[in-house]
C-alpha cells in the first residue's frame, strides 16, 4: 500500500546541500507494525514527514494505495491526510486553549462531519483510551500520558488507514511511554498499518519490522520480502 | 468545514487571548464611534443653518440696489453710480402675480429716548407685511398697521430687548417716545424671537417707511423683501423683479436679487462638504485600527505557528487556515464597529444634552458607512497575516516547539 521507490530529500543549508533521504526504497503493507530507528539526523522524521504527505520528496515516486502521491495538489494531499493518515508527535501538540474534547474533534469539523455525531464519536474515542472524566480539562491540566492519549484519540477520530508516531513516547516517563505504546500496539491488531520512529531498541523489538536508516539510506530492513 | 464551525474556532481562539482582543476592539470601536460622531456633528451643523434660513422666512427674495458680479453682463460704463430704490420701485414689484408680499426696508441708526432714557438703535422702516414676511409674532399690541405706505404715520414697535430697558417692567403701550427729532407712539412690542441673520430683533425699533425715510431724510430703500408664491415661483418672481426694475430704471439692471434658495443651497454645498471632510478625517482613524489588527495577527500568527502546523497535519487546507483567520479578524472589526455605534449613540446623547439647541443626529448612511469601512479594513489588513499562515509550511512549523 504504501510504496516509495528512489526517494530522495535535499535541503540546501547555506551554499551546502544536506541529503536527508538519499535513495530510499521501501513498501509497507496495510496492516505492518514497522519500526524506524537509526542515529539522530539519519533522515527518521524526514521519511515519515513524506509518508504522512507533509512534505514532498526532491526526486522518486511515493504511491500510496496505487495513487501517484506526486500528482496530487496541495488541497488534495490535505484531503488524504484527513481521512487516511493519523499523525502522533513527540510533543503532542495539542491546542493550548482547546479542552479535550475539542482537540480531539478538530479532524472532523475539518472534514465537516455533522456537530451531534461529532459529540458522540468524542466521547466514545475518548473514554476508550481511560479519558471520560477528563474531556472538559486543556492539555496544561493534563499529565504527559494523558496528553499523548488525547493527541492519539486525535489522530484516530477519523479512523484512518495510517498511524504515523515519530518517537510517541520520547516525552513521557518509562510507564506511561509503556501505556501509550500498548494504546497504538491495540490500533495495530485492529487492523491500522503503524510506523513508527524510536530510538529505544527495547521498542524497536515491539515491531514487526524494524527499518534502520543511516546518513538517509537503509542499512536495514528486518522485513523487506 | 462549516462556516458556523469556522466562525466558533476563530471565537474560541480570540476569546482565548482576552487582552490582546479587547485592545484591538476598542481600536476599532474608537475609529467607527468617532466617523459617526463627526458626521452627526456636521450634519447638525448644516440642519442648523438650514434651520436659520427656514426662520428668516419662507420662499424669500431680497432685492439689493446696485448690481452684483454674479449677474454678468457688461461692467458699467464710465464708473456710473447705481440709481436708488424708491418706494415707488418697490410698490410696482407687487403687481407681478409670483410675489405675495413685499415689504420695504429702510435702516438707519437713531436715539431713542422716553423721559430720561436714551438708548442709540436700529430703526426700521417698513410696512405691515414685513410682519408675515420675518415671522414675526408680537408681544404686546399690534404692528404697523396697513394702510398707503408712502403715509407716514407716527406710530412704532419695539423690539422686546429696547422695550425692557426703556420702560423696564412698566407698560409701553401708547406712550410717546422721541426717535431722533420725532415723537412716535407705541403701539407694539415683538416677542422674543431669537437673533435672526445678524439683526438682533430684540434690539431695534420698527416704524413706517414712510416715516423712516422722513426721519433720515433719504428716499433710497436699503432693500426690498419679497415673499414669493411658492417655491417653483421664486425664479418666475426673480425675472419679475429685474424686468420691472429693468422698465423703470431706463433699461440699467442696476440690482441685485438673492433669493434664499440659493443662499441656502450654497451653505448646504459647503456645510456637506465639510462634513464629509471631517468623516474622511475621521476614517483615517479606521485605518490605524485596521493596521493595528494587521500587526496584532501576525503577531498571533507567528504565536500559533505550531498550532497552523498541527491543523495542517490533520488534513486543514491553506484555504481553510485562510478562513480561520480572516474570520477572526472579521468578528473583531464587527465586534468593535458594534461597540463604535453603542459608543457614538452614547457621544450623540451626551452632546445632544449639553447642546439642547443644537440638532445632532447622525445620518443612517453615515452608520451603514462605518460599519462597512471598519468590517472592510478588518478584511483587508487581515488578508496578509492569514495568507502567510495558510503558506507555512507544516514541517517546519511542527518543528518548532
Ligand atoms: N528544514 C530543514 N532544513 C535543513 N536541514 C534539514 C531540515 N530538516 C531536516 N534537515 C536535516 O536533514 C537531516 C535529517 O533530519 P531528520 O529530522 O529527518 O533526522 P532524524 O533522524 O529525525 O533525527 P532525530 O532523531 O534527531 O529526530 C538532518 O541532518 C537535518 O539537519
Ligand atoms: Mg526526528
Amino acid at each position: 500500500m504504501i510504496h516509495l521507490t528512489d526517494i530522495e530529500r535535499k535541503f540546501l543549508v547555506g551554499d551546502e546541500t544536506v541529503r536527508a533521504l538519499n535513495n530510499v526504497n521501501i513498501t509497507v503493507h496495510q496492516g505492518e507494525y514497522v519500526a524506524i530507528m537509526g542515529p539522530s539526523g539519519s533522515g527518521k522524521s524526514t521519511l515519515l514527514n513524506i509518508i504522512g504527505l507533509l512534505d514532498r520528496p526532491n526526486k522518486g515516486v511515493y504511491s500510496l494505495s496505487d495513487l501517484d502521491t506526486t500528482e496530487l495538489t496541495d488541497d488534495q494531499q490535505a484531503s488524504v491526510r484527513r481521512h487516511k493518515i493519523g499523525f502522533v508527535f513527540q510533543f503532542f501538540h495539542l491546542v493550548p486553549r482547546l479542552t479535550s474534547a475539542e482537540n480531539v474533534e478538530l479532524p472532523m469539523i475539518l472534514a465537516g462531519v455533522d456537530p451531534a455525531e461529532r459529540k458522540s464519536r468524542v466521547q466514545a474515542a475518548l473514554s476508550s483510551l481511560g479519558l471520560s472524566n477528563r474531556t472538559k480539562h486543556r492539555p496544561d491540566q493534563l499529565s504527559g500520558g494523558q496528553r499523548q492519549r488525547v493527541a492519539i484519540a486525535r489522530a484516530t477520530i477519523m479512523q484512518p488507514d495510517i498511524i504515523l508516531a515519530d518517537e510517541p513516547t520520547g516525552n513521557l516517563d518509562r510507564t506511561s511511554g509503556i501505556e501509550v505504546i500498548q494504546i497504538l500496539e491495540d490500533l495495530h491488531t485492529k487492523g491500522i498499518t503503524l510506523i513508527m520512529v524510536t530510538h529505544d531498541p527495547d521498542l524497536g523489538k515491539r515491531a514487526s519490522r524494524r527499518v534502520q536508516l543511516v546518513d538517509g539510506k537503509i542499512s536495514r530492513d528486518t522485513g523487506d520480502s | 468545514m462549516k462556516s458556523g464551525d469556522v466562525i466558533q474556532f476563530s471565537w474560541k481562539a480570540l476569546s482565548g487571548y482576552p487582552t490582546r482582543t479587547l485592545l484591538m476592539i476598542l481600536a476599532m470601536a474608537i475609529g467607527v464611534a468617532s466617523v459617526i460622531l463627526l458626521t452627526a456633528l456636521g450634519e447638525g451643523a448644516r440642519r442648523f443653518v438650514t434651520d436659520e434660513f427656514t426662520s428668516l422666512g419662507t420662499y424669500l427674495l431680497i432685492v439689493l440696489p446696485g448690481r452684483s458680479e454674479t449677474t454678468g453682463g457688461p461692467p458699467p460704463l464710465l464708473g456710473e453710480t447705481p440709481r436708488d430704490l424708491t418706494l415707488e420701485d418697490a410698490l410696482s414689484l407687487t403687481r407681478s402675480s409670483s410675489i405675495r408680499r413685499m415689504a420695504p426696508i429702510t435702516v438707519g441708526s437713531a436715539p431713542v429716548s422716553w423721559k430720561h432714557r436714551d438708548r442709540e438703535v436700529s430703526v426700521l422702516g417698513s410696512t405691515a407685511e414685513l410682519f408675515e414676511i420675518r415671522h414675526l409674532s408680537m408681544a404686546q399690541g399690534r404692528f404697523i398697521p396697513t394702510g398707503d405706505p408712502s403715509r407716514g404715520l407716527a406710530v412704532c414697535v419695539m423690539g422686546y430687548k429696547l422695550k425692557k430697558e426703556l420702560f423696564g417692567n412698566q407698560s409701553a403701550l401708547g406712550e410717546w417716545v422721541r426717535i431722533g427729532d420725532r415723537r412716535f407712539r407705541v403701539i407694539g412690542v415683538l416677542a422674543k424671537k431669537g437673533q435672526s441673520l445678524g439683526l438682533d430683533m430684540g434690539d431695534v425699533v420698527v416704524v413706517p417707511v414712510a416715516s423712516a425715510q422722513a426721519l433720515f431724510n433719504t428716499s433710497a430703500l436699503f432693500r426690498i423683501l419679497l415673499q414669493a408664491n411658492g417655491r417653483e415661483a421664486i425664479p418666475k418672481a426673480k425675472k419679475a423683479v429685474l424686468a420691472t426694475i429693468r422698465e423703470r430704471h431706463e433699461g440699467e439692471d442696476d440690482v441685485t436679487v438673492i433669493t434664499q434658495d440659493a443662499l441656502l443651497s450654497t451653505f448646504d454645498r459647503i456645510l456637506v462638504a465639510m462634513t464629509l471632510s471631517v468623516a474622511g478625517i475621521a476614517a483615517i482613524s479606521l485605518s490605524v485600527a485596521g493596521i493595528l489588527i494587521m500587526n496584532v495577527m501576525l503577531i498571533a500568527v507567528s504565536q500559533r505557528t505550531t498550532e497552523i502546523g498541527l491543523l495542517k497535519a490533520i488534513g486543514a487546507r491553506g484555504s481553510h487556515i485562510l478562513a480561520l483567520f480572516l474570520a477572526e479578524s472579521a468578528i473583531l472589526s464587527l465586534i468593535g464597529a458594534g461597540f463604535g455605534v453603542i459608543l457614538a449613540f452614547l457621544g450623540n446623547w451626551g452632546l445632544a444634552h449639553a447642546f439642547p439647541r443644537f440638532p445632532i443626529t447622525a445620518p443612517i448612511w453615515a452608520l451603514v458607512a462605518a460599519v462597512s469601512v471598519a468590517l472592510l479594513t478588518g478584511l483587508v489588513f487581515g488578508v496578509l497575516p492569514a495568507r502567510r499562515a495558510a503558506r507555512l509550511d507544516p514541517v517546519q512549523a511542527l518543528s518548532r516547539r
